[in-house]
């Protein structure tokens, strides 16, 4: 009797104890090294100044928006913080399942005062999303394999003469399709008002059905690295990321074909529903991990280009190699004279369409 | 006295009836066993049949048109969609006091997304509607507030609209201000949603949605859309019905009638197509009309590449036809991989069982061994044997036998899929094999062939019929996993070789058609069901044995 009253009196304490200092906030990510970037520069700074922080992750961001619309459906959302692309983060805007933010108000501003919505400028896509890198899916190819002429545009992937072999993209319409009509002589202002119709689709279809049969489609964004490292294909698409660690960390003979690298971006988004006291957490990691000094800081693990202005700056070395991580960055100017700019409303609406074309041209 | 104990029934030793005392420890028995599975039970039937049955009602569930646009969805109903012209102004009324409502709850986009799986480009419509449809909301406030300013306050809306007891309740809460207990739920008042029906069925959406928080209906600013609706109700009751509004807000009422009387008319139509001109395409409001029914068939037609249109039912366009390909190319890869296992696996079953148990046991472990390797770690282990730089083509050629500009393509198609597929399931054949060969006596092969049967005629007369039901439980649990696969397929079988599972796990992660996914899983189900039904018919299933 008396042996349980003191544990329950004990077990009782602690759980006052508990919920009165330590608060665990659960972060969805990527996994990898994306996520070991972020680990490093925003949550290992932030639990060291707040020890009652615990930050759990969870690496569940490519299926972010059906789980946390299971989640918001079964009335129990788990998670604080989610990493998702911007077209993600339009669905989930979209279906209420993120919190709208008030930028200026909830994140920090720039150093020399700029506003948070102008220091982040464009890449405020919609009222939910808090950006944090600018990546982009381009080619790397293999140096050996393209023999004395290099690649100099992404039309030399449509090019079987001059570069025969397997090349590897994404087995999804985005990118690919846009590719497709620029190299088919659209201008590139045009391709989504040509894309807008049947007649455009097809054409994209048409161009892509030249190279079909020697294209390897990936779904994972370390396929690409690995089919250029094993010499499967000559060429492919992938995240800047990914060839940038395959080029520079383990050291495989290959180079990066920057033009046309299509930007995306990456960012946050709060859960809806949250409670009053972790969205006050969140919030406040939020806050933190997304000022300027932190956004350059995690560049320093992953060649992604922070989201705000003020970090270009601010950029410095990998912190295991030492070099100079400016170079390695989609967003410098040497790397981005000739870019695509995704259109996310275009793809917002015709996406669900435009994939189940996509299948089908692929099951033909 | 023997006469009447003998007809009398059969008494037990406290008196009662035997029959109904029997009958009663019958049933306790019964209870008794049913307590000892009901763990087991409750268990499948929440962690399993619910979910299921939850999913497959999706594919027939539309709730939420008629949800989110009530209004709009009946005034719709008398629209002919064949006339060429999109509705008319009743239909556009609706809208405006349906669509605010919806932004308010922000759930517009979430419709927008659910019609964008059947007509491309409505959910950028709605999205963008969400933001212009304040616009006449606020114009019709400011005309109200202009002649009254009492219209701003949210005491005003209650007072209206608030049936008398709740507004004595609330008032009471009020003056309790006891922390964490909720506002009174509301109530309408008594005959008002008869004389202002859309006011009061909007205002009893704000209310829901209010008080689902932990906000109060009299501290919470009343929806732009309020005016609208009060607008179009007060243009259309007659005098005596708006003087039968009792309580604090009658007089005011009657104000605002005369007042709104004055008002210029106006064009919904022309305010929705000014912020959108897809509102004037007829496409769009087919799409709204035909998926305005709380059932839909249309998901299953999706599944089964056909489409609703206004003339019926009719195919889809040959460049999306996609999925009756998948469903045919599943079934026939997993048949060719079941008889690839039952090739691969009946010889080495054969081995096991008939090895001595020392031997069998060693070996038996190299058959579950790929068991405990992830299946990840399986499937890259065959990208690395088949590909063309791989293991496999590098010892071809190595050996003269493939030349190096022509190496073998064996991954990335079905090829790929099929070899790895084998793989993984062979030890779902194996298994029940062994068990059945097992149990099958050698002495019976020895007493054929003593008998003058060849090797052929007693293994095929004797043994193999023998080991039929082992067959049969391998055959069926291949070829149930098998269709169900995704990962493999999707990691190594390139364009061909992907089954109609990846498109499943494509719309339950990815595009977020539910729906459609849901379809698509209720025709994979009932394949299997068929399947296994004639199954049933031409082997038996009494003839199934997993040991």
């Amino acid at each position: 009797m008396k042996l349980t009253s003191t544990l329950l009196a004990t077990s009782a304490l602690t759980l006052v104890a508990g919920t009165a200092s330590a608060i665990d906030l659960t972060l969805v990510s990527w996994g990898g090294a994306y996520q070991n970037s972020q680990l490093k520069a925003y949550a290992e700074p932030y639990m060291a100044e707040h020890p009652d922080v615990n930050i759990i992750w969870d690496e569940s961001s490519a299926e972010a928006v059906a789980k946390l619309r299971a989640m918001n459906e079964a009335g129990n959302i788990t998670w604080d913080l989610v990493d998702v692309t911007v077209s993600d983060s339009i669905r989930l805007c979209d279906e209420g399942l993120a919190r709208e933010m008030d930028f200026d108000n909830e994140l920090a501003a720039a150093p020399d005062g700029t506003s948070a919505s102008d220091d982040f400028g464009d890449t405020l896509n919609n009222d939910c999303f808090i950006p944090q890198i600018v990546y982009s899916t381009t080619f790397g190819y293999r140096t050996d394999l393209v023999g004395d002429t290099p690649p100099s545009t992404v039309c030399d992937i449509f090019d079987l003469e001059k570069y025969p072999g397997k090349r590897s993209l994404q087995k999804r319409p985005i990118d690919n399709v846009e590719w497709a009509l620029y190299c088919d002589g659209v201008a590139k202002d045009e391709i989504y008002d040509v894309l807008g119709t049947d007649e455009g689709q097809a054409r994209a279809f048409a161009k892509l059905d030249t190279i079909k049969d020697q294209v390897v489609w990936w779904s994972a964004g370390a396929e690409t690295p690995q089919l250029l490292a094993d010499g499967e294909v000559v060429m492919g698409s992938t995240f800047n990321g990914r060839l940038f660690s395959a080029i520079a960390e383990q050291n495989q003979p290959i180079a990066m074909l920057w033009d046309m690298q299509s930007f995306d971006l990456d960012g946050w988004i709060v859960p809806a529903g949250l409670s009053a006291e972790k969205e006050a957490a969140v919030l406040d990691f939020l806050k933190f991990a997304t000022d300027t000094q932190r956004l350059a800081d995690q560049a320093k693990y992953i060649s992604y280009g922070p989201a705000r202005a003020s970090s270009a700056p601010l950029v410095g070395k990998h912190d295991a190699l030492g070099i100079d991580m400016a170079p390695h960055m989609p967003t410098d100017p040497a790397n981005a004279s000739n870019t695509h700019l995704y259109d996310y409303g275009w793809w917002a609406d015709n996406r669900d369409d435009l994939d189940a074309k996509f299948q089908a041209w692929l099951a033909q | 006295m023997s006469d009447t104990t003998q007809n009398g029934p059969m008494r037990a030793a406290d008196g009662t009836p035997l029959k109904k005392s029997l009958a009663r420890a019958l049933r306790r028995q019964k209870l008794r066993a049913l307590a000892l599975i009901a763990p087991l039970l409750i268990f499948v039937l929440v962690t399993f049949i619910a979910p299921i049955a939850d999913m497959l009602f999706r594919s027939v569930q539309n709730d939420i048109v008629a949800d989110t646009l009530p209004r709009t969805v009946v005034a719709l109903k008398d629209w002919d969609s064949t006339s060429g012209e999109s509705p008319g102004e009743e239909v556009f009324s609706a809208l405006a006091v349906d669509f605010q409502a919806a932004a308010e709850q922000k759930i517009h986009t979430k419709l927008g997304s659910r019609l964008n799986y059947e007509n491309p480009g409505i959910s950028s419509l709605f999205r963008k509607t969400g933001r212009g449809a304040e616009d006449i909301g606020d114009a019709f406030m400011d005309q109200f507030v202009d002649a009254n300013a009492a219209w701003k306050d949210s005491e005003t809306w209650a007072g209206l609209m608030g049936s008398d007891e709740w507004l004595a309740e609330q008032a009471e809460w009020v003056a309790a201000k006891a922390e964490g207990v909720k506002e009174p739920k509301f109530r309408l008042r008594d005959g008002i949603a008869d004389a202002l029906p859309r006011t009061s069925s909007t205002y009893a959406t704000f209310a829901r949605d209010t008080q689902s928080g932990t906000k109060s209906l009299v501290k919470t600013k009343p929806w732009p859309v309020f005016f609208v609706a009060l607008a179009q109700d007060l243009a259309t009751a007659s005098p005596e019905v708006i003087a039968s509004v009792s309580g604090d807000g009658a007089a005011l009422l009657q104000e605002a009638a005369a007042t709104a009387a004055g008002f210029e008319p106006f064009d919904y139509k022309a305010a929705f197509t000014d912020i959108d001109k897809g509102w004037d395409n007829v496409g769009n409001w087919i799409t709204v009309q035909s998926y305005s029914a709380r059932y839909t068939p249309g998901y299953f037609l999706n599944a089964v590449d056909l489409e609703k249109s206004p003339d019926g039912i009719q195919a889809r366009p040959e460049q999306q036809q996609i999925y009756i390909k998948l469903f045919v190319r599943t079934m026939w890869m997993s048949m060719l991989i079941t008889g690839c296992c039952l090739l691969l696996g009946y010889p080495v079953a054969w081995i096991l069982a008939n090895l001595r148990a020392s031997t069998a046991n060693v070996l038996m472990i190299l058959v579950l061994l790929p068991f405990w390797t992830s299946l990840l770690v399986r499937t890259s282990a065959w990208k690395v044997l088949l590909q063309q730089q791989g293991v496999i083509n590098d010892i071809l050629v190595w050996l003269g036998l493939v030349d190096d500009g022509n190496r073998l393509v064996m991954i990335n198609n079905q090829f790929g899929t099929i070899v790895a597929m084998t793989h993984i399931l062979l030890p779902f054949m194996i298994l029940p094999l062994y068990s059945v060969m097992k149990t099958v006596p050698p002495a019976y092969l020895r007493a054929a062939k003593s008998l003058g049967a060849t090797p052929w005629t007693a293994f095929w007369r004797v043994y193999f019929p023998q080991s039929v039901p082992g067959i049969g439980a391998g055959s069926i649990l291949c070829f149930i996993l098998a269709i169900g696969y995704y990962i493999t397929p999707e990691l190594v079988g390139g364009t061909q070789g992907v089954f109609i599972s990846n498109r499943i796990a494509f719309h339950i992660s990815s595009s977020l058609n539910w729906g459609l996914a849901a379809a698509l899983g209720t025709i994979l189900l009932g394949a299997v069901l068929l399947l296994y039904y004639v199954y049933d018919k031409i082997v038996g299933i009494d003839n199934v044995k997993l040991g």
